[in-house]
């Protein structure tokens, strides 16, 4: 076995990572800030999720988790972080990454920054087939979770019937995405408005999402979405990058159009529903990872990995707000992240308002 | 191998057979037979709207065919994996979709998808075939703009230079010279005598009869959607043929740089009477 190759290559100003082996058999080829940036992104992903792993009612010191995470802890603390924190943390981690990934999937398929699953209506379907489990059926838990999956599912199927006319034109995707959506969106304030108050409570705080409470059932949910999916939406990446030049350029260079596009949305919509029901609909999340570690790396198709990490990182550090921030203790990670959301949609309107003005 | 000695040959890697090609309900080509014989510079020239850039289209399999079907070396296009046929094909099309935010060395890097896997990302190969087809267009010093903020000529050579990073044996050309000035034009089509010089099967509708007349091995004159004439200009590109085709009287005579044919539009009085005998004949 010989010792791969690092190779920076330049082009202009346009520097490049080159990593392969000495023969040229693998090769992998990324822009050295993108490679930045992912790494980046995933030390503050780790890093906040260990903070959060130490902190709480019992603070932990970090060596005492680290010990108990390899599995060399006393009992006491091993409850509490393989029981109480543990599973909190992966689930933010990889619901995270999951609407990172969905969202930079759908935002590339539909060529349009607003054609996030939250948007176009998969992740208020989500909630719709929660809310049928939690008021009308009287579920719980692990059947909340498969009325979320079962509602993005049947919603995304719906979408794509409304929306095909000789194909699938991305726009009117995303249109029909947006009425599909407000419908839905009334459906799930009635579907409240008849509840007992005290399921309307559960059902409101379902609704805002949040990772409190959730156990190794969630953490399994979306782990194995996010195991099984991720691998296969990497493979199918530059076939993204490809499509984003065109149908007509995909096919030229031998990208097979149609089964590339079916391949990603379905995994697109399956992560989607897979971290909504793990965690509820979480907003801004996939809206805004792909964008934001877009302009990170200084390039507009930013990729899915970048875009899953930003979606990690940035639901760690708002589940650690959500914890720590506010006097009163844990409120839902779903009201952080929409009051970031918010900041920085206003901020890119207006900043795209001064751009074009 | 020599260019010249290439129309003598009559093997056709590409062709068409009983093509019909249609836009939804609106027929454009109907039963359509042809060949690109390997090795030609062949040039399809035609009036507006007679179906040479739809021709061109479902040679390269992005329309699909109503009925009737492409072939590339005996078999139908569209039973061949994409890629596999993407190494033996490429084309410039018309009007590409502009990417925004990306910069010109990354849209020409793309173009080597075709010779690319998922563990095998960039070869030595990748480098020299992107910097090759950026230099060969002129572009190179454009590498770190921005394809969208690129001038119309610009982005042309650009586009050209991805289609180029592919290296395919065929070549396929959408009115390769809109948007560039005389000079560039004839720097592309000098290009593409370079690149059918080197033993590449190079397809290009055009406008100008001629710089189809100075540049083709080989003419196929569209009307219609159907193939009036094909061959060597000296032999096809005649006064009758162009009035035929674009109801426009002229001369031809030899060019007197390259002695080839040369189209000479009649004058203004001619082509009116001209036009008030076609109004007569129809009436």
């Amino acid at each position: 076995m010989t010792a791969p190759v690092l190779r920076l290559t330049r082009v202009g100003g346009a520097r490049r990572i080159v990593l392969g082996s000495p023969a040229g058999r693998f090769s992998l080829r990324m822009p050295l800030r993108s490679a930045l940036v992912g790494t980046g992104l995933l030390v503050l992903a780790l890093a906040v999720s260990l903070v959060s792993l130490t902190s709480g009612d019992f603070p932990i010191p970090v060596t005492d988790v680290l010990r108990s995470l390899i599995g060399q802890g006393n009992p006491g603390t091993d409850f509490i972080v393989h029981e109480l924190r543990l599973p909190r943390v992966l689930v933010t981690l990889l619901v995270g990454a999951a609407f990172g990934a969905s969202g930079t999937i759908f935002q590339g398929l539909t060529r349009n920054p607003l054609g996030s699953p939250d948007f176009v209506g998969l992740t208020v379907g989500a909630a719709t087939g929660a809310l049928i489990v939690i008021l009308v059926l009287g579920g719980g838990g692990f059947a909340v979770a498969a009325g979320a999956v079962i509602g993005c599912l049947v919603t995304a199927v719906a979408i794509y019937l409304l929306a095909f006319r000789h194909g699938v034109q991305p726009f009117r995707l995303v249109l029909i995405g947006i009425g599909v959506s407000a419908l839905l969106e009334a459906m799930n304030s009635y579907l409240i408005y008849r509840a007992r108050l005290d399921e309307a409570v559960s059902a409101q705080v379902w609704l805002i999402g949040s990772t409190n409470g959730r156990g190794w059932t969630e953490v399994a949910l979306v782990g194995v979405a996010v195991a099984v999916l991720l691998p296969i939406v990497l493979h199918h990446g530059r076939h993204l990058d490809m499509l984003a030049l065109g149908d007509e350029t995909a096919t030229l260079h031998g990208v097979p159009v149609e089964r590339s596009r079916a391949v990603l949305a379905l995994c697109g919509v399956a992560l989607a529903a897979a971290a909504t029901g793990a965690a509820g609909p979480i907003a801004f999340v996939a809206l805004a990872a792909g964008p934001l570690a877009g302009r990170l790396t200084r390039s507009p198709h930013a990729g899915i990995l970048p875009g899953a990490l930003m979606g990690a990182a940035l639901l760690a550090v708002s589940d650690w707000l959500a914890q720590h921030a506010w006097p009163g203790g844990d409120i839902p990670v779903g009201n952080v992240t929409a009051a970031l959301g918010g900041v920085y949609l206003t901020w890119l309107l207006v900043h795209e308002r001064r751009r074009l003005g | 191998m020599s260019p010249e000695g290439s129309t003598a040959m009559t093997e056709a890697r590409l062709r068409a057979d009983a093509l019909t090609l249609a836009y939804d309900k609106r027929v454009i080509v109907e039963d359509l037979d042809v060949k690109i014989t390997d090795g030609s510079f062949t040039v399809i020239v035609g009036p507006n709207a007679c179906g040479k850039s739809t021709l061109l289209k479902s040679l390269a399999r992005v329309l699909k065919p109503r009925s009737g079907a492409v072939c590339l070396d005996g078999q139908a296009i569209a039973s061949y994996p994409s890629k596999q046929v993407a190494k033996q094909l490429g084309m410039l099309p018309q009007s590409p979709v502009v990417p925004g935010g990306i910069v010109v060395e990354e849209l020409v890097a793309r173009g080597r998808y075709a010779h690319q896997k998922l563990l095998r990302q960039w070869s030595p190969a990748d480098e020299a075939a992107v910097a090759d087809a950026m230099r060969q267009t002129e572009v190179t010093d454009l590498a770190d703009r921005f394809v969208d903020e690129l001038s119309g000529g610009q982005r042309q050579r650009v586009w050209l230079a991805m289609a180029l990073a592919q290296q395919t044996p065929i070549l396929l050309l959408d009115e390769p010279t809109t948007f560039l000035d005389l000079s560039h034009q004839f720097e592309v089509l000098d290009l593409c005598a370079e690149l059918h010089e080197q033993g590449r099967t190079v397809v290009a509708v055009l406008h100008d009869l001629n710089h189809a007349c100075r540049y083709a091995t080989e003419l196929i004159v569209m009307k219609d959607g159907q193939v009036l004439a094909q061959g060597a200009p000296a032999e096809v590109m005649t006064a009758e043929l162009v009035e035929r085709v674009f109801t426009m009287p002229c001369r031809v005579m030899n060019d007197p740089e390259t002695g080839t044919p040369m189209i000479i539009p009649a004058n203004r009085q001619r082509r009116r009477s001209a036009r008030t005998e076609l109004d007569l004949a129809t009436a």
